[in-house]
């Protein structure tokens, strides 16, 4: 069948939703939070390609890449932080990090 | 078409089944193994809709670079791998219905967009005489610049800020300071002065 | 001097008196407070004597009314300050100034010994100008000013001595009672103006004929106007003289210092019920209804205050039960139609009564502050001018005289009046009227018992002080029994003498003198004034200052009453002398053993009828109850807590418990972000598909 502009789509939602439901549902890991972010990015990288590609724009990929390079420093930052947050406390468990709580 | 289709398929299982694992691995290292076998996945996608330069750069920047400084720092912190057991929280059921609804809602959208919208009955863009990489440059200096630019503004400062964060100066260690040692006046510096044996130091 | 800077002169002699003493008392001192007050009473004596004579023999014959100043003008309602004389004002006149002056006299050595000497002359000079104020009133207004004036005063003369917690107490007491009469005395005054358009006496009076049929319809029920008026002032009447059911304060009053019991409780302010209800007489004689309730509470006072009075130990509550009684024969006289009789027996009580005041504070000063009569005994010897003045005011107050040949004492004259005009108004058809008469004619036998039994208690048998004291019968807790005279502290004046070292002796000359006069006026005034007030002359002495209806003969007929009507006082008096001859000389002792037995009678009477128990049981608790509940189940449970309080508190809880949405976890953070994106999505499908 023709692959059209809505399988890409698809495929980008579920990315995207893999990408949010890592955030919240593992407890143990600082680390994978940051991985489920470049997910979510990825799949927001892949809308955009998909809909410069179908509607003959180059616009949409002039956008992912700016995406991209906010992925990478913020990847950078975010790590960063984990590196010190691991040096504060001797591990990486997500269930430390609520001195917020109000 | 139909190789194409194909490849659309198992590209997109492999990037849908990468990311799964992703979140679920117990052991971080396979985690980020499994983040760079979706970005593969994903730089193929990419090739097949034809921005095979964006594809190329996922794989420099995000494998090369990104994937790589998170295998640095999982391989860096000493973490407890035997106290790490992949304990999915309590929301799991009430996440997954939300991520359900969520996931048919944007499809629903989508679907949505694509008949409806500017894209409707839209044909990818047929091959043309110019590359993907041309198409990009054409556009990034001129009318992009201003995003260009910020995009470097924001890299610079992601890499003081990294180096803020990280930054820690260990006591006791000694390190050549350059700017005192051009800074040097007669007073602090060093004279090399011959001794008669058996006199002393004369000023 | 003109007419009206004479008057102007009496009424506010006193209160110049009062100001100075009050302010500069202190620094002025005790000798020129005391002296700059009484001289100006006795200047305002001297010019009452002038206007009193002015006004019946002489140039003043026509009623007069001198403006003064205004005071409220709001739309109808109008007031000046004004002095009205005429022949009733200057009746009061005389009374009022010549008591005060000779209380101030008085307390000269009656208070020598204590420390603040120009605070009491101050509010004795108050008093006097409030009562001025008072009796010289032309409209309601100023009546009413008077009224609360006297009360204000009576307020702070009874807790004179304020350290002392019962005298708070009863001056406290006697102004919410009378508080209770003044709603009442509103409530007149308004329907008064409501029903003429006007408070002034000038203007009411005339008019009263014409709306004498006025009626309004209230609840059902159409009340006539002049009766609705009379009644609810009669109200105030009640509260201020101290009648039937507003009388609780009367006795309680007696912690103030004697002077004051004598001046206010005696001769003035209790009888300015009587005056009002005199002065209103155009009103009275067009509303049967409220003098038939005048006549029954009248009636029934009489007899209540002279039964409780014959059990009390209390030199001084004997008296002012013995007041009580005798302003309740004043009420039924002006419930009757005979105002002129009770504005009679008012000048002549006013007299007699301060006299046996003033001379039971003579006992009690000679006694050493003591005032249990069952702890006196055989003084005749020790004092025998006060024990002569006490005797007078007793042969006075009992009515003693012969009524065929029209001699006796002025209570003999005044009293008598009363129950001849009560049987008068019987003879003429009232129920009410023949109910006072036999009312009237008992109470004056108890008069004279408990009268003479005073002065039996306290002058003869053998004595219970002194070297040979015989020992007192004394049965009770001192919390019931009669009340300690201190000044400010316990006595400590005391000198250690105890009870076999008393040394009664005649009183400083400053009391005597009082004595004296008062002794003069309580035999002779009623012989004297007899005819001008209630018999031939008295329409020139009045001169309309009274109004008597066109079917009111009872004073006429006073002459024409059957013999043994007329010797019927005459004849109780005597029974009860020889009742209390027989019990307290002859058989001492037999009193004493009769209140020991306890009987139900004897409590009944003794503790007043169990009226101050009633009153605190259904109003003092009652109202402490109404209080509570507003205060905590209303202000507390539901003002505060719906609003301030409730309104934080209910803050606070819903802000702690939406406070712990904030976990601290990001992913919490997240998953409502998600939730977030899922609903807003949703409902831009919804929006989008319609």
């Amino acid at each position: 069948m023709t692959i059209g502009l809505t399988h890409y789509l698809t495929v980008a939602a579920i990315l995207f939703t893999i990408g949010v439901l890592g955030i919240f549902i593992n407890r143990k890991n600082v680390i994978v939070i940051l991985m489920s972010i470049e997910l979510i990015l990825l799949a927001v990288n892949i809308n955009l390609v998909a809909f410069s590609v179908y509607l003959h724009q180059v616009t949409g990929q002039i956008y992912a890449m700016v995406v991209l390079t906010v992925a990478a420093a913020e990847a950078a930052v975010g790590l960063a932080i984990l590196v010190t947050y691991f040096r504060n406390r001797g591990d990486i468990a997500v269930d430390g990090a609520n001195v917020m709580k109000g | 078409m139909a190789l194409q289709a194909i490849a659309f398929y198992i590209l997109a299982a492999a990037t849908l089944g990468a990311g799964l694992l992703v979140i679920s691995a117990k052991n971080p290292v396979h985690s980020v193994l499994f983040l760079i076998a979706a970005f593969f996945a994903a730089a193929g996608l990419f090739v097949l809709l034809g921005a095979e330069f964006l594809a190329m750069i996922l794989v420099v920047v995000y494998v090369g670079a990104v994937a790589v400084l998170f295998l640095f720092v999982v391989m860096m912190l000493d973490i407890d791998f035997a106290a790490l057991r992949a304990g999915f929280s309590r929301y799991l059921p009430i996440g997954a219905v939300v991520a359900t609804i969520l996931v048919v809602e944007m499809v629903a959208v989508s679907v949505g967009v694509a008949e409806r919208g500017a894209a409707a009955g839209a044909v990818p863009l047929a091959p043309t005489s110019v590359t993907n990489a041309e198409a990009i440059g054409r556009v990034l200096y001129t009318d992009y610049v201003y995003f260009f630019q910020a995009a470097g503004m924001i890299l610079l400062v992601a890499m003081i800020g990294a180096i803020v964060l990280t930054l820690r100066h260990r006591t006791g260690v000694r390190r050549q300071s350059v700017v005192d040692q051009t800074a040097r006046t007669p007073a602090t510096g060093m004279r090399l002065v011959q001794i008669k044996s058996g006199e002393g130091l004369v000023e | 001097m003109g007419a009206g800077l004479i008057v102007t002169t009496i009424v506010l002699a006193p209160l110049l008196g009062a100001l100075i003493a009050g302010l500069t008392g202190r620094r002025i001192g005790d000798r020129a407070s005391q002296g700059i007050t009484t001289g100006l009473l006795l200047l305002a004596f001297a010019l009452s004597c002038f206007t009193f004579y002015q006004v019946i023999w002489g140039a003043w014959s026509h009623p007069f009314i001198t403006e003064i100043a205004p005071f409220i003008q709001v739309g109808a309602f109008k007031s000046d300050w004004a002095v009205r004389i005429d022949s009733l004002s200057a009746v009061m006149l005389i009374v009022v100034t010549t008591v005060s002056a000779l209380v101030h006299i008085y307390s000269w050595g009656y208070m020598a010994e204590d420390d603040s000497k120009p605070r009491f002359f101050a509010y004795l000079s108050f008093f006097t100008f409030a009562m001025l104020a008072l009796v010289t009133a032309a409209d309601f207004m100023q009546l009413f000013f008077g009224w609360e004036g006297v009360g204000v005063a009576s307020y702070l003369l009874i807790g004179f001595w304020y350290k002392k917690p019962t005298a708070s107490a009863a001056a406290i007491k006697a102004f919410i009672v009378n508080r209770i009469g003044d709603f009442g005395f509103v409530l007149g005054i308004i329907t008064t103006f409501w029903m003429f358009g006007s408070i002034r006496f000038a203007d009411v009076f005339p008019a009263v004929a014409a709306h004498a049929s006025q009626v309004w319809a209230f609840a059902g029920y159409n009340w006539v106007g002049i009766d609705l008026a009379c009644a609810l002032l009669f109200v105030g009447a009640m509260g201020k003289s101290a009648q039937f059911f507003l009388h609780t304060w009367l006795p309680d009053a007696m912690e103030g210092p004697t002077p004051v019991s004598a001046l206010i409780h005696a001769a003035t302010m209790v009888t300015a019920g009587v005056y009002m209800v005199c002065l209103l007489s155009p009103m009275f004689e067009f509303a049967p209804v409220a003098r038939t309730i005048v006549i029954a509470i009248g009636a029934t006072t009489a007899l209540f205050a002279a039964t409780v009075g014959l059990a009390q130990n209390d030199i001084k509550r004997v008296i002012a039960y013995s007041t009580c009684s005798q302003l309740g024969y004043m009420f039924i006289a002006a419930g009757v139609g005979a105002y002129q009789a009770a504005m009679f027996h008012l000048f002549t009580h006013a007299f007699f009564k301060a006299l046996l005041f003033l001379a039971a504070g003579s006992v009690i000063t000679a006694m050493h502050h003591e005032q249990d009569m069952r702890k006196m005994g055989g003084l005749w010897r020790r004092i025998p001018v006060t024990y002569a003045v006490m005797l007078v005011g007793t042969l006075a107050i009992t009515g003693v005289g012969i009524p065929g040949l029209d001699i006796g004492f002025a209570g003999f004259y005044s009293k008598d009046a009363i129950i001849n005009a009560s049987y008068a108004a019987m003879r003429d058809g009232g129920g009410a009227a023949g109910f006072a008469f036999v009312i009237g004619v008992l109470a004056a036998g108890l008069t004279s018992f408990y009268s003479w039994r005073l002065i039996f208690m306290t002058f003869h048998g053998k004595p219970k002080w002194g070297p040979d004291a015989v020992p007192a019968v004394i049965n009770e807790d001192h919390a019931s029994g009669a009340q300690i005279e201190t000044h400010d502290e316990p006595l400590e004046d005391d000198h250690g003498h105890g009870v076999h070292d008393l040394d009664p002796h005649e009183p400083s000359w400053s009391i005597r003198f009082p004595l004296i006069m008062l002794a003069i006026g309580a035999a002779g005034a009623g012989a004297l004034f007899v005819e001008q007030f209630i018999g031939e002359d008295r329409a020139a002495f009045w001169r309309g200052a009274i109004f008597t209806g066109p079917a009111n003969h009872v004073l006429e007929q006073i002459g024409s009453l059957p013999a043994w009507e007329t010797w019927a006082p005459l004849a109780v008096t005597a029974l009860g002398f020889l009742i209390a001859f027989w019990m307290y000389i002859q058989n001492e002792g037999m009193a004493a053993r009769l209140a020991a037995r306890r009987g139900p009678l004897y409590l009944f009477i003794y503790n007043k009828w169990f009226f101050d128990e009633i009153y605190d049981f259904v109003f003092v608790r009652g109202a402490k109850a109404l209080g509570d509940l507003f205060w905590k189940g209303g202000d507390q449970a539901v003002i505060d807590g719906l609003g301030p309080n409730g309104v934080a508190f209910v803050s606070a809880r819903v802000g702690r418990r939406i406070g712990k949405l904030q976990t601290g976890y990001v992913y919490h953070y997240a998953f409502v972000m998600l939730l977030g994106v899922a609903g807003l999505l949703s409902y831009a499908l919804y929006a989008w598909s319609r």
